[in-house]
């Protein structure tokens, strides 16, 4: 059966360790010819070129040969093909598809037509859980382990579905504690407070970005995203409360890292990027062999 | 409800020698039980009546299968929209059983997910969603994973 990628908990802590293990060993030596002879499809029905160009790089770097579009203008789509449509003919011709869609459940029904693999590159609001695995090797390289991690979210806990993704991966492992940090109207949604309550992990809220942080090893950030909110007023009134700057983290633990799925906006002062304990660039170059593990894994050629 | 109004009740719908009566349907869902059923499109005897008192539910639709009998799994899917739904098994003018409706663990198509961004809100595809509670009924959708809660539910 084929193994396709549409929501983290589509894999098992198994399979998250065998990606951390694979991008490891992809990052000590990045360009195996593990895709020779493959094509990809890289669909990008939204233009993002970040995750495109790291896909790509990742996919490149295994040898294998990429066809599709960067933006829905030049796509079929855009001549009114359905998306049903689409996956069939694109199916037809590639090993693999690798696809971002504005609109939500977009890749798992891709998935279900298709009778190759599909990995999720983000449908809207709902899914990006190759994002959640190269956080998640990025903390593991920062910090040596999964297990036993104060994780401090802070920003945009409501719609961010990174935030909601890397919770539910960091629960499979042992004894995490949550500090989440928003204002009332974008505070951790109740299901994902459920969920840590039913696996009895510690959770704490707070509304003011403080020394609080003090006993965090891994500070995530996350962008208040505009187009998020139905009420232009209430994005105005959140958009700059929790700003990150250098002198806040004179009293962090010296093993911490700032982690954010970038872009940012201004929620992480320039004067924190020379500190050592900035990590989000690094985090973003460990994309590639994360993305490396992930598609070979997928395809079965690790 | 007194026993003079109930006889009357009876005999506003004709008997049936073999079949099913369903029964405690709310009015206004009279004719997408019949369309979920797909009663519109066999050959079978099918009377109903509909705009008959209810205390319990204001107005209330009762329809009678001749010759039919339905699998459980086929009848709950009316469950959402006539959860008290009872039925009645004739055999020979005769209740020989008598069958309450049952929320299923999942429903396909029948219902639309309320996220207006959901893929299938814009494209021609099934709904299939995971009912997550049946006392106040909430379903998982397949695709965008959201939930839709019973003030949401809208039909297909
Ligand atoms: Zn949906």
């Amino acid at each position: 059966m084929k193994k396709d990628l549409i929501s983290i908990t589509d894999f098992s802590k198994t399979e998250y360790l065998k990606i951390m293990k694979l991008a490891a060993e992809f990052e000590e030596n990045p360009n195996q010819d593990l895709l020779k002879g493959k094509v990809v499809a890289s669909l990008f029905f939204e233009p993002s070129t970040r995750t495109r160009l790291s896909f790509e790089t990742a996919i490149s770097r295994l040898g294998g040969r990429i066809i599709g579009f960067a933006d829905p203008d030049s796509s079929s789509a855009s001549k009114g093909e359905t998306l049903h449509d689409t996956i069939k003919m694109v199916s037809n011709y590639a090993d693999l598809i690798v696809m971002r869609h504005p609109l939500e459940g977009a890749a798992r029904y891709a998935a279900e037509i298709s009778p190759v693999p599909v990995i999720n590159a983000g449908d809207g609001a709902n899914q990006h859980p190759t994002q959640t695995l190269l956080d998640m090797y990025s903390i593991l390289k920062t910090q040596g382990t999964l297990d036993n991690l104060n994780i401090f979210m802070v920003g945009d806990l409501k719609y961010g579905r990174t935030v909601h993704s890397l919770l539910m991966a960091m629960s499979e492992f042992e004894n995490p504690i949550f500090n989440f940090i928003a204002p009332t109207v974008l505070e951790m949604p109740e299901e994902y407070k459920l969920l840590l309550r039913e696996k009895g992990i510690k959770y704490y809220e707070h509304k003011e970005f403080t020394d609080i942080i003090s006993a965090a090893d891994i500070i995530y950030m996350t962008r208040v995203q505009k187009e998020r909110f139905s009420d232009p007023i209430e994005y105005e009134q959140v958009k700059n409360v929790y700003i990150l700057r250098n002198a806040m983290l004179e009293k962090t633990k010296p093993n911490v890292k700032i982690l954010h799925p970038l872009p940012r906006v201004n929620e992480i002062h320039t004067d924190v990027d020379a500190n050592q304990k900035a990590y989000y660039f690094t985090q973003a170059r460990n994309g590639v062999f994360a993305r490396e593990a992930i598609i070979s894994h997928i395809m079965n050629v690790k | 409800m007194q026993d003079d109004q109930k006889k009357k009740l009876k005999l506003k719908v004709s008997a049936i020698k073999e079949g099913t009566v369903i029964d405690h349907i709310p009015a206004k869902n009279l004719f997408k039980v019949i369309s979920i059923l797909g009663l519109d499109s066999i050959e079978n005897q099918i009377t109903f009546g509909t705009n008959l008192e209810s205390h319990k539910l204001g107005a209330k639709a009762i329809i009678k299968v001749t010759d039919k009998f339905f699998e459980d799994d086929e009848i709950n899917k009316i469950a959402l929209i006539a959860p008290h739904a009872k039925l009645n098994i004739i055999r020979d003018y005769e209740v020989v059983e008598k069958k309450v409706v049952e929320i299923p663990d999942t429903i396909s198509g029948i219902v639309k997910c309320f996220n207006p961004k959901c893929i299938t809100n814009n494209e021609q595809i099934t709904t299939r969603f995971k009912v997550v509670a049946k006392d106040l009924i909430s379903l998982k959708c397949k695709y965008c994973e959201k939930i839709t809660n019973s003030n949401q539910i809208r039909m297909c």
